[in-house]
């Protein structure tokens, strides 16, 4: 009886593994930023099409782009999203295994917000000042060689500060927001600063990691707090004194209980933050297998639905979730180069926006 | 008679009394500590989830005509649009189209509200227009406004409009993934089981066998994860997301519990009775398969069951194999893309939108109902056939 069962089961199993090939429901990986203006889209392409509504998992840019480029058959994703570009690395492994014709689509900004709970008063940074409350290594006071970071209050780094102790909750290692916090506060300013650089110019292979410094600090002061911003958003209420570092749709949501501070005089809001002055926002990207269309016929519409007015214009659905539109120009140059479904090259994605 | 006198007296009596309470106390505080943990915990899913039994409505004129056939914002008065869930908006045109005689008439319907008025309506921090708000007080005040109860939650997936969304979907999905997962790790489970009790010769053999087996047991499960992502995904080529990966990866996770539980069960059943069988002439099988094994039978299922439950609430390896993802529709076969409650769960968390928070604490009230439902099931098997010796 028992063993009737086993291989009962078992046959069954074998029997199910043959029927796996076609598909008509579109495969969606990718970041966790992107994630939920994806799955808006999907959802409204199920709600209104005869379509299946597309599956959306959320891997992480990373995680994304490496099932993405793992080989060209039906059951790897048609579509991944991302919170930054792809990588030449990414692309190169995408070519050798024989994902070919990619399109790149931009859908728009996401801020990253440096904010303090809302019954503090106002706070302003630069970008030099946030650098040398999150950095690990620091310069000196004479500026001539680095320290491990000495500052524990904001008056500190700078006496026009308040007195105030520095203490950050921040995305953890894993997330798409620490990379780009890194790169726009730590490494865009570092590779820049003589005292890092001449460090990796001194031994380039022992010191490389100075050529663009972004090592954040883990003496306490930095308190990596796990993905779920709202974690973050509800820690800033308990501790007044401290600062969170999080997506701006999470600002946008909480605006009774968080405020943004300004970074380099700027506050974050949609229209600065579209126009490029918020100094600390990004592009989200996704990005489309084009070989795959023939064969899953949903992907063209997702694709038309998604980059279609109504979601990412000024007063697109997903503006309501906290994406901020393109400027007009640059909206619909994307849009004239995605319907023509342009190839990502090496040269394009080196290129800036 | 004094003290000195007393042969039996113990100077250290006292003392020796006074540890004995406070080793009482000691415990009860423990069991006191848990209690309140578990109190505070249960209290705050109670008080952040009870308001999702109930969702707002809006009476509306809705116009069914070929404007509004074409665009669903067309199809009520513009006032009302930032006040109507767009969900149910974008359903109007599909359902003149099943519904062909809707053409050209107008009707009174109680549309689902957008998530801020139900924000507001349940007296939560709300973010609606100053001219949106007016137009809901006048609506209020001709009581076109309702709270009704949420049948949208029990028969609805997951949404991005948090007013739409629903745990139906994942708990198909869970309810798929478990069957997959106990129809393979039950039987091999067991049979597995016997073999190491009833029939292996209990040497060095089977004493590594049974230790790889209870360190399998405490394996972190993430790790079973990956093991499913190698083998049933990159070597079998199972469509991933779906309730068959899930369901042979917990299966992995659950059989060494129900090996474990199923070797305790049928160890108690006593030596007798296989020799009354033996004495009787019956073979192995027989004595196995007609009388150990049924005498063995509640314990198996007990800590099967157990074993299910803690399948149930697994989330670190399915989030590998590609279950926690963005998936409305109710799986209709395990092939299909599905997720589990726990996975919903975990998605509504991380939301930025208010209205979510009452949805996850909703999610976590249903599993933890199911949870106990089926604890209870398994007390009461073992209480109902419980053989005493």
């Amino acid at each position: 009886m028992l063993f009737k069962k086993t291989t009962l089961s078992l046959l069954a199993i074998a029997v199910l593994s043959v029927a796996v090939e076609a598909r008509d429901q579109i495969k969606i990986v990718g970041s966790s930023t992107v994630y939920p203006f994806a799955s808006s889209v999907a959802e409204e392409l199920g709600a209104t099409s005869k379509f299946p509504t597309p599956v959306v998992e959320s891997t992480g840019s990373g995680g994304g782009l490496k099932l993405f480029c793992a080989g060209d058959g039906m059951n790897t994703p048609d579509i991944t999203n991302a919170s930054r570009r792809m990588k030449a690395k990414e692309f190169n492994l995408c070519n050798k295994n024989g994902v070919t014709d990619i399109t790149e689509a931009v859908i728009g900004y996401d801020g990253i917000a440096f904010a303090q709970a809302k019954s503090n008063k106002p706070f302003s940074v630069t970008k030099k000042q946030l650098l040398l409350a999150v950095a690990a290594e620091v310069p000196s006071k004479d500026g001539k060689s680095l320290v491990a970071n000495p500052y524990t209050k904001w008056s500190e780094i700078d006496s026009t500060l308040p007195k105030r102790e520095i203490i950050i909750y921040g995305p953890p290692k894993s997330s798409g927001t620490r990379d780009a916090f890194e790169d726009m506060i730590l490494k865009g300013q570092t590779k820049k600063m003589e005292v890092y650089t001449s460090l990796y110019k001194a031994d380039k292979v022992k010191n490389k990691a100075y050529k663009k410094y972004k090592k954040i600090r883990t003496d306490g002061v930095y308190v990596p707090s796990g993905e779920n911003d709202n974690l973050i958003v509800s820690k800033l209420n308990k501790n007044r004194a401290a600062f969170g570092i999080f997506g701006y749709s999470f600002l946008a949501e909480n605006e009774d209980k968080v405020q943004g501070a300004k970074v380099d005089g700027i506050t974050p809001s949609p229209h600065n933050i579209s126009s490029g002055k918020y100094p600390i926002s990004r592009s989200l990207f996704f990005y489309i297998k084009n070989s795959h269309a023939s064969k899953v016929p949903a992907m063209d519409k997702y694709v038309e639905l998604f980059m279609s007015e109504g979601m990412i214009g000024e007063d697109g659905i997903l503006g309501e979730m906290g994406l901020i539109a393109l400027p007009d120009s640059l909206r619909n140059y994307i849009k004239t180069s995605v319907q023509k479904r342009e190839k990502v090259t090496l040269e394009s994605i080196s290129k800036k926006h | 008679m004094s003290k000195e006198m007393n042969p039996f007296y113990d100077p250290s009596l006292k003392k020796r009394h006074l540890k004995d309470k406070l080793f009482k106390y000691f415990t009860i505080s423990s069991l006191s500590i848990s209690l309140i943990f578990l109190a505070i915990f249960l209290g705050d899913m109670i008080i952040k989830g009870s308001s999702a039994i109930q969702q707002t409505y809006i009476q509306v004129e809705v116009s069914y005509n070929e404007k509004s056939k074409k665009s669903y914002r067309k199809a009520v008065e513009r006032k009302y649009i930032n006040l109507l869930s767009r969900a149910a908006l974008r359903e109007i045109p599909m359902k003149m189209k099943n519904n062909p005689s809707l053409m050209g008439t107008k009707k009174l319907v109680w549309m689902l509200a957008d998530d801020q008025v139900d924000m507001y309506m349940k007296e939560y921090y709300y973010k609606i227009k100053s001219r949106d708000l007016k137009t809901l007080k006048a609506l209020i005040g001709d009581s076109r406004v309702e709270k009704k109860f949420n049948t949208i939650f029990f028969t609805h997936g997951d949404s991005k409009t948090p007013e739409y969304s629903g745990i139906l979907s994942a708990m198909v999905g869970t309810i798929l993934t478990l069957i997959v997962a106990m129809a393979v790790a039950f039987p091999i489970g067991v049979a597995t089981a016997v073999y190491l009790e009833e029939f292996s010769s209990h040497g060095k053999w089977s004493q590594f066998l049974e230790v790889n087996i209870n360190n399998l047991a405490a394996i972190p499960s993430i790790l079973f994860g990956l093991l499913g992502l190698a083998i049933f995904i990159n070597l079998f080529g199972f469509p991933r997301s779906s309730a068959l990966v899930g369901g042979l990866t917990l299966a992995l996770m659950t059989l060494p519990i129900i090996v474990v539980s199923s070797r305790a069960a049928l160890r108690s059943v006593p030596a007798s009775i296989r020799q009354a069988g033996y004495g009787l002439g019956l073979t192995k099988v027989q004595v196995v398969k007609d009388h150990v094994l049924p005498l063995a039978f509640p314990g198996i299922m007990t800590g099967s069951i157990i074993g299910l439950a803690q399948a149930m609430g697994e989330t670190a390896p399915l989030i590998i194999v590609g279950m926690i993802a963005f998936i409305p529709d109710s799986p209709s076969s395990i092939m299909d893309a599905a997720t589990v409650m726990p996975a919903q769960i975990f998605t509504w968390a991380g939301m930025p939108e208010r209205a979510y928070i009452e949805r996850t604490a909703a999610g976590i009230l249903v599993l933890l109902t199911v949870l106990i439902s089926l604890n209870a099931l398994a007390v009461i098997l073992r209480k109902k056939f419980e053989v005493k010796w």
